[in-house]
């Protein structure tokens, strides 16, 4: 067959056709991907813009205010991170344990279980964690309290902790551990003088993603710490956490709580992104 | 033999596997018993009516039901399609430090605090849905009874993009790994074969990834259906059943948010503990399907 003729079984107009279509498919997905950066771009632009004219030392120092009245955030941000700090506590060292059942134990049926449990759980809506501890602690307790937010807090970061540092505990090479054996040392001092040093930047690195979920999250937290206008430093009342003033603010029909709102926006992103960048950098210079 | 100090340590690390499950169990058996008079006054017809009066104590969750699934579809739809067109451009169309400092920069919307979303999906997104794009819509789809009516700028319409939003991260990062996974000599034979970059990825890259792909979704699907503050500052609680996406609805997880303190018969909370019941119920059975699509890939590669 000429030259010529393979060209005309294939069809010139077929060819261009299919060439146009291949042109139309990467213009859709390069606008497609576009449109996802957009929102980033646009909610970054517009929290900073509208929240940067509130921020003052007396944002960060003093009490929320009636409007009309200057005031700020102060009792919410120390509100939020006395719970999530709680909350670390009491997550941190349970979901390490797990992390370390389900990477180091060879019980695989309960293994699977514990997997398919934490997964659930970190797919579970946070309200529903608000109403399960609002059941199991501030109905017997008898009113709402920062420690029972602490507690809906520690329950969402739980999975988080466990599935990271079971995969930074599966990284940590074998032969480690069968050195530490080999020089006979036993399982308890393998796992803490071998695993959790060689581990601890990644461990470090799944905290921080939980802290950082822990500190944006409101809705485990609207029937647990409840919020609070003044000073809590009683962990048994009601507790003021600055995503719940930012909610709050948001819904109010005053100017001057918008203002406040965006201001507090601005505050939890600029926390979420250091810590997130915070992470990845730990995370990183590991490797 | 054991020693002392490992019998210690297993002893802790049952404890911690043990109170993972108790914690599992606990949200059956409370929202369980919780819910119970509810689920005894009402039965079936808790999720067929639509009659939400707390005033009379006559609870039918259907508005919430219905407009969870509206919300939650929409995102679904929308951002599941962006999200998977966004992973393709991140494996097929760039690649480097670009490709990573965009997937970076995906991933951070996953970091930013959903009353942040809510906030900017009121002050920002609904005015401009209310002013532009649904009278837009209004004047050129207003045939479909999907785009009739007031717009109001919160409502379904709102909430479904601000979820499509959130689930973005979700659904683009896990579909981009399952992309990347699928095996080099798959895609380099359909482009030896004469194939486009298009026909390779809609004919051969795809359909590889296929369930994976759907796991992603279902997983960004779970995310949309228990997403609570953002939903509740836009959607505009109003528990009505509308055909259009401009009219205000309701969720089954705005409904507990707003609510819940404020339910002062013991049938009101016990509906309320049962709607929290259902959605946990939903997300459970979203994971599974999810779990089922991703051991279907495990089998797949097995055959190959």
């Amino acid at each position: 067959m000429q030259p010529r003729d393979m060209m005309q079984t294939v069809h010139p107009g077929h060819l261009r056709w299919r060439k146009w279509k291949n042109r139309l498919f990467a213009g859709v997905i390069f606008g497609l991907a576009l449109l996802a950066v957009l929102p980033l771009l646009l909610i970054l632009a517009y929290v900073v813009f509208r929240g940067a004219p509130g921020v003052s030392l007396r944002f960060f120092t003093s009490l929320p205010a009636p409007t009309g009245i200057p005031g700020g955030m102060a009792n919410a941000i120390v509100g939020s991170i006395v719970m999530v700090l709680m909350a670390t506590a009491m997550s941190a060292p349970v979901g390490v344990t797990i992390g370390l059942f389900l990477a180091e134990t060879h019980h695989a049926r309960w293994q699977n279980m514990v997997r398919f449990v934490c997964d659930v759980l970190s797919g579970t809506p946070t309200i529903v964690i608000g109403l399960l501890v609002y059941a199991m602690v501030v109905a017997p307790s008898g009113g709402f309290s920062g420690f029972s937010g602490s507690v809906a807090l520690a329950i969402l970061m739980l999975p988080t902790i466990a599935r990271s540092s079971e995969q930074v505990f599966r990284l940590v090479p074998v032969t480690l551990r069968e050195a530490g054996h080999a020089l006979g040392g036993t399982r308890t001092q393998v796992w803490l003088r071998i695993l959790l040093p060689t581990a601890r930047a990644g461990v470090i690195t799944g905290l921080l993603l939980a802290v950082s979920r822990a500190l944006g999250e409101t809705a485990p937290l609207m029937f647990t710490a409840f919020g609070n206008q003044f000073w809590s430093n009683n962990v048994t009342q009601p507790t003021a956490a600055l995503p719940l003033q930012v909610f709050t603010y948001a819904l109010s029909p005053y100017d001057d709580w918008h203002q406040s709102a965006w201001t507090g926006a601005l505050t939890l992103v600029a926390i979420a992104l250091i810590i997130n960048l915070f992470a990845r950098w730990v995370s990183r210079t590991r490797r | 033999m054991k020693r002392r100090s490992d019998r210690v340590l297993d002893g802790w690390l049952w404890f911690a596997a043990l109170l993972a499950l108790a914690l599992f169990m606990a949200f059956f058996i409370m929202l369980g018993t919780e819910s119970r008079a509810s689920v005894l006054r009402f039965g079936w017809r808790f999720v067929v009516t639509s009659v939400w009066d707390p005033v009379h104590s006559v609870f039918g969750a259907l508005p919430f039901l219905y407009g969870t699934a509206v919300t939650s579809l929409f995102a679904l739809v929308f951002g599941g399609l962006v999200g998977v067109c966004t992973a393709v451009f991140l494996v097929y169309f760039v690649r480097g430090w670009f490709r990573s400092w965009l997937g970076g920069a995906i991933e951070l919307l996953a970091a930013i605090p959903s009353v942040v979303y809510g906030l900017w999906g009121l002050f920002v997104l609904a005015p401009w849905l209310q002013h532009t794009l649904e009278p837009w819509l209004g004047r050129w789809l207003g045939f479909l009874p999907l785009f009739q009516g007031v717009p109001y700028g919160v409502g379904y319409l709102a909430a479904g993009l601000i979820l499509s939003v959130m689930i973005l991260p979700t659904v683009t990062a896990l579909s981009r790994d399952v992309l990347l996974a699928v095996p080099r000599d798959i895609h380099e034979g359909a482009l030896a074969l004469g194939a486009t970059t298009q026909e390779m990825i809609t004919h051969v890259a795809l359909p590889y990834a296929r369930s994976g792909i759907i796991s992603a979704l279902m997983l960004g699907l779970g995310r949309a259906v228990g997403e609570t503050i953002a939903v509740t500052m836009v959607i505009g609680n109003r528990p009505e059943i509308s055909a259009s996406l401009f009219a205000p609805g309701y969720t089954m997880a705005s409904v507990i948010a707003n609510e819940f303190t404020e339910a002062t018969t013991h049938v009101y909370l016990s509906a309320l503990y049962e709607v929290g019941l259902l959605l946990f119920l939903l997300t459970v059975a979203f994971y599974v399907v999810a779990r089922l699509f991703i051991r279907g890939i495990a089998k797949t590669e097995g055959n190959v």
